[in-house]
């Protein structure tokens, strides 16, 4: 059991690095799309409410698990779609080049 | 779902669902990736959630899942939430927006792990695996109320003031040993249900107590850094249910936002823990100029006279604030700008870090109002083209371009970059009066010899701004 939270040590600190990396290339222009698409991105969580919202074991566990669902995919969906909404409106100019 | 596949393939699940979670993480990866520029950032966007998209499919086909019904009423209630709400946000809400989805998010990742701890039976789980659910728990919880206390400051129905009494910050501290502690005997007896309720309890207190004495004007650093919990919150429930998708995620939108409110904090001038523990950064009272303008003069100007500079300058460079959103006026501003180019002006827009209520938030606006965005400046760039600008517009904003910043190390924005707007040739404030920004601190370029003060309002100035322009 010890190896496994090892190896998701690893995973985490690793992926922290590639985080860092890609995200500090993203351009102050973007900063507002960039949080709300990484707000929606940590809706992630949705896989783990699925999970328990669709286990039968117990009925209270179901209802969290409900609740889980609804705020994650709030989350996912208002998130990647206000995203989307606010990148449409990052135009050039139409026609010259300056 | 998956009964009704062949069996063959049933004991392939397992792998197939894991590498199709690579790909999730891969899509996230270059998602992110592609928001370096405007031109792809679209793109990148639909990627990152094509990736999501193909999580959820691929985990319905889980074993354990043998029923469907609370799945889909919660997919069909979220999902209508989530995109109405998208749809109907205003651009300046944004903020806002942000802070409750960041609430949902970090509240769903403690759900998780509660949910979790429900269904399996507590002999089945060991000590290291109930430390991370109590973490889960504890990062989700403090995301969550946190986030809705955020939200209230800045949708005004909770005061924008700090909130503040004595002990604060030791109660707060205690609370984190407490929390702790709670989290040590939990992951000792998981049957001690008294620990656990203490855990959610205590943690869902410190959201609101460490959100509470922070002004409204530090919002955007509190937005940021709760966007960085949601994210561990979600790389927390990771570690719970052994998912590498969940970790990765987690630990991408943590660092994003672990980047911008270290970029946040350095642009106010402001040390992360002065931001959470100073209890600064309120609204100013109304009215009361500062003390000291009855001996110095300004220069007022007209909008007849600001056409003809800006339209016989060669170049304009316009520096947006804050009120420039309050006043509705980002349309019109981009009609000026329109105009001006059209006679040959060269027009670029220096934006602050701080200038919009979040990261990046003035940007989104312009380029709501179609203005282009290779036009949008930030502030290392545009600080070098200063010497070179004929006319600086400054429209709703005054801290962001203080010299007191460089100048007087008494003043308390001291240290702060700023615009360097009095390199320019002439700099025309748009503002309703001489009162001082948030931090309350007069401006000497207000009497600067180059510089006029157009007065009013923005949107009222601009559009007459924009008649005189077309009558010249």
């Amino acid at each position: 059991m010890i190896s496994s939270l090892i190896f998701n040590l690893f995973i985490f600190v690793l992926a922290s690095f590639v985080g860092v990396e890609v995200i500090s290339k993203v351009p102050t222009t973007l900063h507002t799309p960039l949080m709300s698409g990484a707000n929606a991105i940590s809706g992630i969580t949705i896989i783990g409410a699925l999970v328990v919202a669709g286990h039968t074991g117990s009925e209270t566990g179901q209802i969290i698990g409900l609740i889980a669902i609804i705020f994650a995919t709030i989350n996912v969906v208002g998130g990647f779609a206000v995203t989307d909404r606010m990148l449409e409106m990052f135009k050039k100019k139409e026609g010259d080049n300056e | 779902m998956s009964s009704f596949l062949p069996p063959s393939v049933q004991s392939a699940i397992p792998n197939i669902m894991q590498l199709v979670y690579l790909v999730a993480t891969a899509l996230f990866i270059y998602g992110i990736k592609r928001l370096s520029s405007p031109d792809t950032a679209r793109s990148g966007n639909q990627l990152a959630a094509l990736g999501m998209l193909i999580g959820i499919l691929v985990t319905l086909f889980d074993r354990e899942i043998l029923s469907f019904t609370y799945i889909i009423i919660g997919v069909i209630v979220g999902g209508l939430i989530g995109l109405i709400a998208a749809k109907k946000v205003k651009m300046t809400s944004m903020p806002e927006m942000v802070a409750i989805f960041n609430g949902f998010g970090g509240g769903a990742s403690a759900l998780v792990a509660w949910g979790e701890f429900v269904r399996t039976a507590p002999g089945a789980l060991s000590g290291q695996d109930l430390i991370t659910m109590g973490l889960s728990i504890l990062i989700g919880s403090v995301t969550f109320t946190g986030s809705f206390i955020a939200f209230g400051k800045l949708q005004g129905f909770i005061s924008g003031n700090p909130i503040t009494f004595t002990g604060q910050n030791f109660i707060n501290i205690l609370f984190i040993i407490a929390d702790a502690v709670f989290i040590g005997l939990f992951a000792y007896d998981p049957t001690n249900m008294l620990a656990f309720w203490m855990i959610m309890g205590i943690s869902l207190l410190l959201g609101i107590l460490t959100v509470i004495p922070i002004g409204g004007a530090d919002m955007p650093v509190v937005i940021s850094l709760l966007n960085s919990y949601s994210g561990l919150a979600a790389a927390a429930t990771g570690f719970v249910l052994n998912n590498n998708l969940l970790i990765v995620s987690g630990a991408l939108v943590g660092a994003a936002g672990l980047i911008l409110t270290n970029i946040m904090c350095v642009s106010m001038n402001r040390s992360l823990t002065n931001v959470l523990f100073g209890a600064f950064g309120g609204e100013t009272p109304s009215g009361g100029g500062p003390a000291s303008d009855t001996d110095k003069t300004v220069h007022e100007t007209s909008a007849d006279d600001v056409a003809i500079q800006t339209a016989y300058a060669q170049k304009v460079v316009i520096v947006p604030g804050y009120g420039l959103a309050v006043a509705q006026a980002q349309h019109v501003l981009r009609e000026v700008a329109d105009i001006l180019q059209e006679k040959g002006v060269e027009v670029k827009y220096g934006i602050h870090p701080v200038a919009g209520r979040m990261p990046g938030h003035m940007n989104v606006l312009l380029a709501e109002a179609d203005v282009p965005y290779d036009q949008l400046h930030d502030m290392e760039d545009i600080n070098g083209e200063f010497q070179s600008t004929d006319v600086v517009l400054i429209i709703g904003a005054n801290d962001v371009v203080n010299p007191a910043a460089k100048n007087s190390p008494g003043s308390p924005i001291y240290g702060m970059p700023i615009l360097n707007v009095d390199e320019a040739k002439h700099t025309i404030f748009f503002k309703r009066s001489l009162s001082p920004g948030f931090a309350g601190i007069d401006n000497e370029l207000f009497y600067s010899e180059n510089n006029q003060m157009f007065f009013g309002d923005a949107k009222k100035s601009l559009t007459a701004l924009e008649r005189a322009l077309k009558e010249l």
